[in-house]
């Protein structure tokens, strides 16, 4: 069975990846990449169902915190339910679930994130006193002051010289270099996918 | 054709260098996150204690879907060696495709150690589905569930920070690397060993004494140094005026 498997995955991501080489694989390719879409969104009702399953446990168990899980829970069906009856595009739907509730939680978890980096940077000498860290806040420290809106308009320099030198020359420069070794690092992940010697979809 | 090109080179250096690397075992240089990893799996053991693998919200559709490969293959290592555990690994998803893998590779984990039967579905979890009810659901179980560790290994953004800050509060150690720019940043101020781009796919490397992950990062190396080459062959095609 697991070798049945293996065979599978490797046979559509075979045919997947010519279908980007090869006019003739691109009918296939656009079937099986369909046929993941579908399984993709069968595995949302899936992913529900563990997140309804772990949280029903967690009240079972009267778990501490408890009482979060159940509000997840009543929360998720009592939208599924409003948005079954009236539909998802129904305006009161959008305007009660999406805007009223989902967005403003959102946009706070943002507002607490800002607070919670501006934290993180402030203990960054004490975690780790070296010349990264220092060259971190000192860059962080410029560019702040470089993009603020200040009573008083730009600084000089810092606005107009250091921000634009150090952003298009020096980040752009660094992020592109870390981004050729992301893409390298998910090249060869593919491979050894493709090759069959990571199987994360099930067999040792 | 430069991408076909890439790909049959890398495949081809991948099949050949994993054979040389069977006969001669690899030396990896040290990266204090991972010499990290290995003692924080041990201790969780002996300590009675849990690790938490996030995984992030990567898509298995998209580019995203590499970091999420690469943190599915940690997890397949960290599964075998903590499923003997009073104290089992847990493991969450911001992605309902990558969850169910999630639950997959604990499985098979369980099934290298021999001890499938203490295999629980529940392990795997899927804890929201946008970036922030993903990291809001994930900040939960290391506060809740008895969590020595922390990895965050995966796609995560800025609303990594979150979960690290979580973590801090409970004295909780912290490994994350993630293929975003904004998630590395964040990883980079909140972590003690920040691991920072490509070294999110030595993970598996530095847990598996698998030949074919470390020939995967000798692949890597190998074409680092062809596109350094490239760069600075054409800065100078381009300075004497060739290009």
């Amino acid at each position: 069975m697991r070798v049945f498997t293996a065979v599978i995955a490797i046979a559509v991501g075979v045919l997947v990846l010519l279908g980007y080489f090869l006019p003739q694989a691109v009918s296939s390719q656009i079937i099986l990449l369909d046929w993941a879409i579908i399984l993709a969104g069968a595995a949302a009702l899936v992913g529900i169902l563990n997140l309804v399953n772990v949280h029903a446990d967690k009240i079972r168990r009267r778990a501490k915190d408890g009482i979060y899980s159940a509000v997840l829970i009543i929360g998720l069906f009592a939208t599924f339910v409003f948005a079954l009856v009236l539909k998802p595009q129904n305006a009161y739907v959008q305007a009660f679930v999406l805007k009223g509730i989902i967005i403003p939680v959102e946009a706070s978890l943002m507002g607490l994130l800002a607070v919670s980096l501006l934290y993180a940077a402030v203990r960054l000498l004490r975690r780790r006193s070296d010349v990264m860290s220092i060259v971190f806040i000192v860059t962080a420290g410029l560019l702040f002051l470089g993009s603020a809106t200040l009573p008083f308009g730009d600084v000089p320099l810092i606005g107009t010289l250091v921000r634009p030198w150090v952003t298009q020359i020096w980040a752009l420069g660094g992020a592109r270099g870390i981004l050729i070794g992301v893409a390298l690092g998910t090249l060869t992940t593919g491979l050894r996918v493709l090759f069959g010697v990571d199987r994360p979809y099930g067999g040792n | 054709m430069i991408a076909l090109a890439i790909l049959v080179v890398a495949a081809f250096l991948l099949f050949v260098i994993t054979l040389w690397k069977r006969r001669s075992p690899a030396h990896l240089r040290e990266i204090p996150a991972f010499t990290k990893l290995t003692h924080a799996v041990g201790l969780s053991i002996e300590d009675g204690k849990r690790l938490h693998v996030s995984l992030g919200h990567g898509s298995l559709l998209d580019a995203r879907g590499g970091s999420a490969l690469a943190g599915l293959a940690l997890l397949r290592s960290v599964a075998e060696r903590t499923s003997v555990s009073d104290m089992p690994s847990v493991a969450s998803a911001g992605d309902a495709a990558l969850g169910l893998l999630t639950q997959d590779t604990l499985q098979a984990g369980y099934q290298a150690a021999g001890v499938e039967d203490a295999y629980v579905h529940t392990m795997g979890r899927v804890t929201g589905l946008t970036p922030f009810s993903y990291a809001a659901g994930a900040m939960q179980i290391p506060q809740n569930e008895n969590v020595s560790t922390n990895i965050i290994i995966g796609h995560v953004s800025s609303e990594a920070g979150l979960m690290t800050d979580a973590a801090e509060r409970n004295n909780i150690k912290l490994i994350g690397a993630s293929d975003n720019l904004a998630g590395q940043s964040v990883l980079f101020v909140n972590t003690e060993d920040p691991l920072i781009g490509e070294e999110l796919f030595a993970a598996g490397a530095y847990l598996n004494s698998d030949p074919t992950h470390a020939a995967s990062l000798t692949v890597q190396d190998i074409f680092r140094w062809l596109i350094i080459l490239a760069l600075l062959g054409g800065a100078a095609a381009k300075f004497v005026g060739v290009l």
